[in-house]
This record gives structure tokens, sequence and C-alpha cells, in this order.
């Protein structure tokens, strides 16, 4: 349950080894780099754009490669494979594949250009469907579409708007031309949008024709053909069937190179590790013969790094703590299962420096309020059996995803538990079938007590739940507030507080107010009902003399210290938030109840168990569902909101090693155990 | 006996009738507002749709509420499992007036968290490493559907019949 401690370390050595050094650490990948700027006389920057680039350059061709084969040879893969995480690659079948890279950027350029010789053969069939399709009305004519004619008579095609018929064709002509008699007209195709005309007439009249016929719509058709069209569609055709038997060949060539695909992503991933690398070199200081590496590293990773660094190369290892300004990167380091809520304190914010890391606080009560949340034994057990067996199925998932997974397993077991303490088998299916199935209803008892039949009790509890969970988060604040030594300011905003609400709650316990709602009358003896006025009166008093300690205006400072028992309100609200405990366990049940009526109406024999078993299996795992998401956004809440607001503020920054960051594999390194 | 005196259990029927309604359309309305954001986001990236289904589903459940609440109500007056109690008026009417709250609230928040939730969208399309800070916005208007939800069911149950 802490901040790993962080130490600045310091590699001076020679520039001849700055590659091998860098590797080392970069497979070690325990430093975050962080130069000090400092431009001394003699120390350079080198610049390192271009060779960086080239490499980020090539480890994009590698995944334009590798998608094309995704495309034309998928691999198969599970709905779980997202799950799988990186395949573990040991060091030298690494350097292997890495020192044949020349061919497989071979092998890259090839599939790259195979791919853009598949685009362009589509485009080109593309084309040739257009050409088929133009030429489609005119399929029926059965001489060259660019036939002149005989010597005396010339052929015109073209087309006319979509209404034209024969008649009104003969009658255009006659009308403008009223002396030319010699014409014969045939309407080829027609659609709704043109008419297909063939026009024969003597060719001395040739113009005047075309002209009459062209003040009624009359167009040339765009292409011409020297084919008659029949013959050029079967043509095209052929060609179209050869580009696509081309198109099959080139995919055929692309799925002989499936086999190198794993190759491919290592040799993807070397080239991202070069450009990493690169990039970092770019920013050491260096002489003419020597260079400097600066960065942050956990205490108890200095001395791996000492000892790979220090024995292997001639160089001066510097490790300092760290200056009172620096404010170095957070590495939370905790046990196996508080570990597993790390990720929900990450995605709020990291501890700042110096400040309390509450994970393993949280994940007690994370796991306590999850359960009570979702509240059903059968939900829990399917929850934890489920996130166990991935767990142990995908060993190589990526590491936050498994720290969730673990994360649901625990509040899985302790979904499991509240639904035993209240009686939830998949809301109350046992009473459900016991009756309608065998005639006789049987109830497994709760083992505490039914929230539905007695919610009063139950909101009690989650209001005294919640204030433990507040006074926590104010203890936390306590504690911070001593180890800094702020002795007046731990009094101030803790000790008074706690007087005031403890004073406050020991006053409302035995009101009739109080009794109303948890049934009971609490009566103390008249001694503690003095003590709890009295801690009420001291706390208000004190927070209203004392909160506005840092004005000097005593006017303003009792101001201010109204102001803050006035937060009292913030308390009041804080607590009753805590009522979604309830609500969100009643709602888990009632649903699921809700499910089981509706499969039992059915009734009895085959059908009313097929009935059943279908709603079951469709409304269980829907109320799991959408009561698992309920649970985990406001377990989250009361941690973020009410918890986290007593005392934490988060804003540290992840610590972010340089390191191989592959993408498809890890690498197995031989020489750390 | 006029045909006021007989409408005790319509009224308890109206409440849990206001509860699901009013509930389940103010879902309805939220999960179609986060719905069409969402569906914007996974044209441009389709693998946000996990997450964004999540923020899409925060408003949904209002409706469920409402459900709870109308299915305690049905149970109560003994509409499930035949045998209603005969209801007078007044308890008839203090069943609909302890349904409202997760009605109206359930109406009103649903909308509103579905309109949080399609702005909290927009920060996972931008940054998807905020997730968990993205879904705390539209947990926050629900509490008040949680609340209204609370005051019904222990309305609904203080009720004697």
């Amino acid at each position: 349950m802490a901040v790993l401690q962080m130490q600045r370390i310091s590699i001076c050595a020679l520039k001849k080894d700055r590659k091998a050094i860098l590797e080392k650490i970069q497979s070690m990948g325990v430093i975050e780099m962080n130069q000090i700027a400092e431009e001394e006389e003699g120390f350079e920057r080198m610049d390192t754009q271009g060779p960086r680039q080239s490499f980020e350059k090539q480890a994009q061709a590698v995944e334009q490669a590798l998608s094309v084969l995704d495309v034309y040879a998928p691999q198969k893969s599970s709905m779980f494979a997202s799950l799988e995480g990186k395949k573990l690659v040991d060091r030298k079948k690494f350097n292997e594949v890495a020192d044949g890279k020349g061919e497989l950027i071979s092998k890259v350029n090839q599939l790259v250009s195979l791919n853009k010789e598949i685009a362009e053969n589509k485009a080109n069939i593309l084309k040739l469907e257009n050409q088929i399709e133009s030429l489609r009305p005119w399929l029926a004519l059965d001489v060259p579409m660019n036939y002149k004619g005989t010597a005396k008579v010339s052929m015109l095609l073209g087309t006319m708007p979509g209404e034209t018929t024969l008649e009104s064709v003969y009658e255009l002509v006659a009308k403008r031309e009223p002396e030319i008699d010699a014409i014969d007209v045939n309407i080829i195709n027609s659609d709704k949008d043109a008419a297909y005309l063939s026009v024969f007439c003597l060719r001395e009249e040739e113009t005047r024709v075309e002209d009459a016929l062209r003040s009624g719509g009359f167009a040339r058709p765009s292409q011409m053909t020297g084919k008659v069209p029949s013959v050029k569609k079967e043509n095209l055709e052929a060609k179209i069937k050869e580009l696509n038997n081309e198109i099959e060949k080139i995919e055929g060539e692309i799925k002989g190179y499936a086999s190198a695909r794993e190759d491919l992503k290592i040799i993807g991933d070397y080239f991202r590790m070069r450009a990493d690398k690169y990039e970092v070199l770019g920013t050491l200081p260096q002489s003419q013969r020597t260079f400097v590496i600066s960065g942050y590293a956990a205490a108890k990773a200095v001395p791996a790094v000492q000892k790979a660094i220090g024995e292997s190369f001639d160089c001066v290892i510097d490790v300092e703590e760290l200056k009172e300004e620096e404010e170095p990167p957070v590495i939370l380091e905790n046990n196996g299962f508080s570990a597993s809520v790390e990720g929900v304190l990450g995605s709020y914010g990291l501890p700042h420096k110096g400040e309390f890391d509450p994970t393993t606080i949280m994940s007690f009560f994370y796991v306590f309020f999850f359960g009570m949340m979702l509240s059903d034994a059968a939900y829990g057990a399917i929850i934890a059996i489920a996130c166990f067996v991935i767990l142990k199925k995908f060993p190589r998932m990526e590491a936050g995803l498994a720290k969730s997974m673990k994360m649901f397993m625990y509040c899985g077991v302790s979904t499991m538990v509240w639904g035993i303490l209240f009686g939830g088998y998949f809301g109350n299916v046992v009473d459900i079938v016991s009756e309608v199935f065998f005639g006789k209803a049987v109830t497994v008892p709760a083992l505490w007590f039914i929230p539905l039949n007695d919610p009063m009790r139950l909101l009690v509890y989650s209001l005294a739940f919640g204030v433990v969970h507040l006074f926590v988060g104010l203890g936390i604040k306590g504690y911070m507030e001593l180890k800094d030594g702020k002795v007046m300011d731990f009094f101030c905003d803790v000790v008074l507080w706690f007087a005031f609400l403890i004073g406050l709650i020991l006053m409302l316990l035995p009101t009739d107010i109080f009794a109303s709602i948890a049934q009971t009358q609490i009566v103390f003896p008249p001694f503690l009902n003095m003590t709890a006025k009295a801690l009420a009166i001291i706390g208000a008093v004190g927070l209203l003399l004392m909160s506005g300690r840092d004005s000097k205006n005593p006017v303003l400072r009792i101001a201010l210290g109204a102001y803050d028992i006035y937060n009292i309100t913030g308390w009041l609200s804080d607590v009753l938030s805590y009522s979604r405990l309830l609500a969100l366990g009643l709602a888990t049940g009632v649903i699921a109840s809700v499910v089981n009526q509706m499969g039992s109406m059915f009734g009895k024999g085959i059908v009313g168990v097929i009935g059943f078993v279908l709603v079951f299996v469709v409304g269980h795992t829907l109320n799991l569902a959408i009561n698992l998401l309920g649970a985990y956004v406001h377990t989250n809440r009361l941690q973020f909101v009410e918890f986290f607001g007593k005392f934490y503020e988060g804003g540290g920054k992840p610590f972010e090693p340089f390191k191989s960051d592959t993408k498809y594999v890890d690498i197995k390194e031989e020489t750390l155990s | 006996m006029s045909i006021w005196s007989n409408l005790g259990l319509v009224y308890a029927l109206l409440g849990a009738a206001v509860a699901v309604f009013l509930a389940g359309a103010g879902s309805a309305i939220g999960v179609g507002i986060a719905g069409q954001a969402a569906a914007g986001v996974v044209t441009e990236d389709p693998s946000k749709f996990a997450k964004v289904l999540i923020m899409q589903l925060l408003p949904g459940t209002q409706g469920i509420y409402g459900l709870l609440v109308g299915f305690i109500t049905l149970s109560k007056v003994g509409l499930l499992g035949g045998g209603a109690a005969a209801l007078d008026p007044q308890t008839g009417l203090l069943i609909l007036a302890a349904c409202m709250p997760i009605g109206i609230v359930g109406l009103i928040s649903g909308k509103y968290q579905g309109m949080t939730s399609a702005a909290s969208i927009g920060i996972v399309a931008k940054k998807p490493d905020q997730f968990g800070k993205a879904m705390l916005f539209p947990a926050m208007v629900e509490t008040y559907a949680i609340l209204a939800l609370l005051i019904s069911i222990l309305a609904v149950n203080a009720v004697q019949i």
C-alpha cells in the first residue's frame, strides 16, 4: 500500500556503447527518461529525426502489409482474441527475425504493391462495366456503331428524349423538312429516360435530317465502337474475366505470404522499438566521446540497473535522491488483492507527490460495496467463475486487463457472500421453480434477512456503512496531516469534525425520528446523552472559531467558521448517497423475481419448462449485465465522490518507462530471470 | 355505493402505471439521445463500440427503477398471483402518490442523464483513456433517480393495506 520510492539515476558512458546501453535499458524497461536540461558547453544533442522517421515509415509499411494479409488471408481468431495478450517470443528468435529484415522488407513491399495491383484491376473492371452499361441499349443493333452506311445511304445513331415514338420522329422530320421523304427510323431500344434510334437517310440529305432530329433532342451517343455492340460486349466481358482471374491470381500470391505473418509482426515491433530508441537518443546530451542518460527509476529497481549496465560497460552510474521541486512519476505497489483496484484509482488520478496511496483501504470498501449492490449469490458465482476461468485460460493477458478481471473476480465473490446473506439466488428462482414444477414452495432462508421484507433495516445499515466509509476517509486526511507535522490542521480539520459529527450522531440515535426509521428505540444512559451534546457543542464552537484561522479579520474568521459548519449539509448528502446500496441491491433482486415470475407463466409440462428456461436465460443475462454495470458505476462513484472527496486529490503522473513498446509480441529476456 | 368508492384498486394500478411509463419514457429518451452520439462515434472508430455502448446504457436504469416500483406496487396490492385486495380510494391514492417520485424524477433525470451521457461519449471519442471519469458525469445525474426510487419503495412499503 504504497507509492514506490523513486530515485534519479544518471549514467555517463562512452559514446561507442550508447546503442548497446540504450537497448539494454529499453529491454529492462525500468527507467523513465528525464534528461537534465543543461545546456553545457561541449554537450550537444544529436539529430536523429532522419533514422527515426525511416523506422517509423517502415513500421507503418509493415502495418499496411499485415492489413493486406488480414483482408486476403484472414486469420481465424476467436471471440476472446483480445484477451490473449501479446505472444511471447524469445530473444534469440527475435534477433533471427530482425537479422532477416531485408528479406522481410521486400516481402512487405511485394505485399503492398500486390495490393495496389488488385486495386488498379478493380478500378479497371469498374471502368469496363461502365462501358458495358453504356452499350446495353444498343445491343439489338447488328452493325458496328460507327457504321457510316453505304455509298448512297447513311446511318445516324443517337438518342432522343424518353417519350419519343416512331410517329413523333417522322412527324418531327416531316414538319421541319417537308420535302424529305427518304427516311427510315428504327427504335432499337427505349426506356423511361431515352429512346435509342437508328435513322437511315440519303447521304446528301444527312445534315438536314440530323438538324431536324436535333431540334427534337437528338444526340449522338458519347461512345462509339467500331464493333457490333453485342460482340463488343462479349469482348469487354472477356476482359473483365481476365482481370478477375488476374485478381484471383494475385490474391493467391498474397495468400502465399500468409506464413510470413508472424515474422512480419515481429519485424513491425522491431521497427517500432528502433524508432523509440532513436527518439530517446535524440534527447541525450552527448560530448565528443561520452553521453549522459538520466531518468527516474524505482529505488528497488536501481541495483538491477547498476548490475546490468555497470558490469558490462565502462561507465559511471550516479544515483541520487529526488530534489524538493521534482515531481516524479508514480508507481504503486500493493498486495495481490488490493492491486486489482489500481486501475480504478488510476482512472481517478494517481496520488501526487507525498500523498497517501489509498488503494488498499479502498479495495476493501470497493469489493464490499460492489457485492452489496449486486447481492445475488448466483450472479456472484457466475462472475467469479467466469473471471477466474478467463484469467487461467489467458495467462498472457495485458496487465491492466488482468487486474480488472481479478477485481471483478473478487467482487463476484463478495456478491456471492451478500447474496447468501440476503437469500438471493437468481432472485427467488428456488421458490418459483419448486412451487410451479414440484408443487411445493421451498425457500432458501436468508442468512441475515431479506431486504425486500425489511427495507428500512437495510437502509439504516447502508447509511451506517457509509458513515464508516466517510469516517475512514476523514481519518486518512488526519493521518496525512499528522505525517506532514501539521498538528494544528489535524486538530481543527479532523478532530473537531469528528467530535461534531459523533456528537450529532449520538444525539440523533435516541430520538423518535431514528426510532421510527430503525423500528427500535435506543435508550442511552443520561451521561452519554450529556457527552453527545457536549461533543457536538465543542465541535461546533471549535469549528466556528478555528476554521477560518488563516484570516486575520475576526469577523471574516467567524463567517468562514460558520460557513464550514454549514458543510454539515454536505455530510448529510454524502451519507444519504449510500442509500444507493439499498436501492441497487433491491433492483437486482426484484428484477430477477420479475424474470422468474414471467418464466413461470407458461405453467407446468414440457412447454412450461422450455418457456421457463428461455425466459430465464435471456432475462437473467440482461439483468446481470445491467446491474453489473450499475454496481460498477456506482461503486466507483462512492469511492471517487464521497470517499476521495474527504481527503484525496490525486493528479500524480503515471510512470512511463522507456521500454520495448511493442504491439504484437513480448520479448522474453534470457538475462533477466 | 357510488362508483367513486370502488376506485381504490384503479388508483393503485394507475400508480404502478405512472412509475413504469414515466420512468420508462425518461430512459427511452435518454438512451435515445446517448445512442445517437454513440452511433456517431462508432462510424468514426468502430473499436470504441464497447465503451460507448456502456455509456449509452447508463440512462437506461430509470426505466428499471420504474419497473421495480411498478412491480412492488402490483405485488403489494395482490394483483400478481390473483386475489387483489379490496382497496378503499384513500389507500389507492396513497399508493399513487408513493409512485410519483420515481415516475417524475425518472422522466426528467432520464432525459438529462442521456444528454450528459452524450457529452461523455464525446470525451470517450477524443480521450478513450478518460473513460472512468467520463462515466461519472452521467452517474451524478442518476443519484437523484436513486433517491426518488428509495422514497417510492419506502412509501409503497409503508402504505398499510
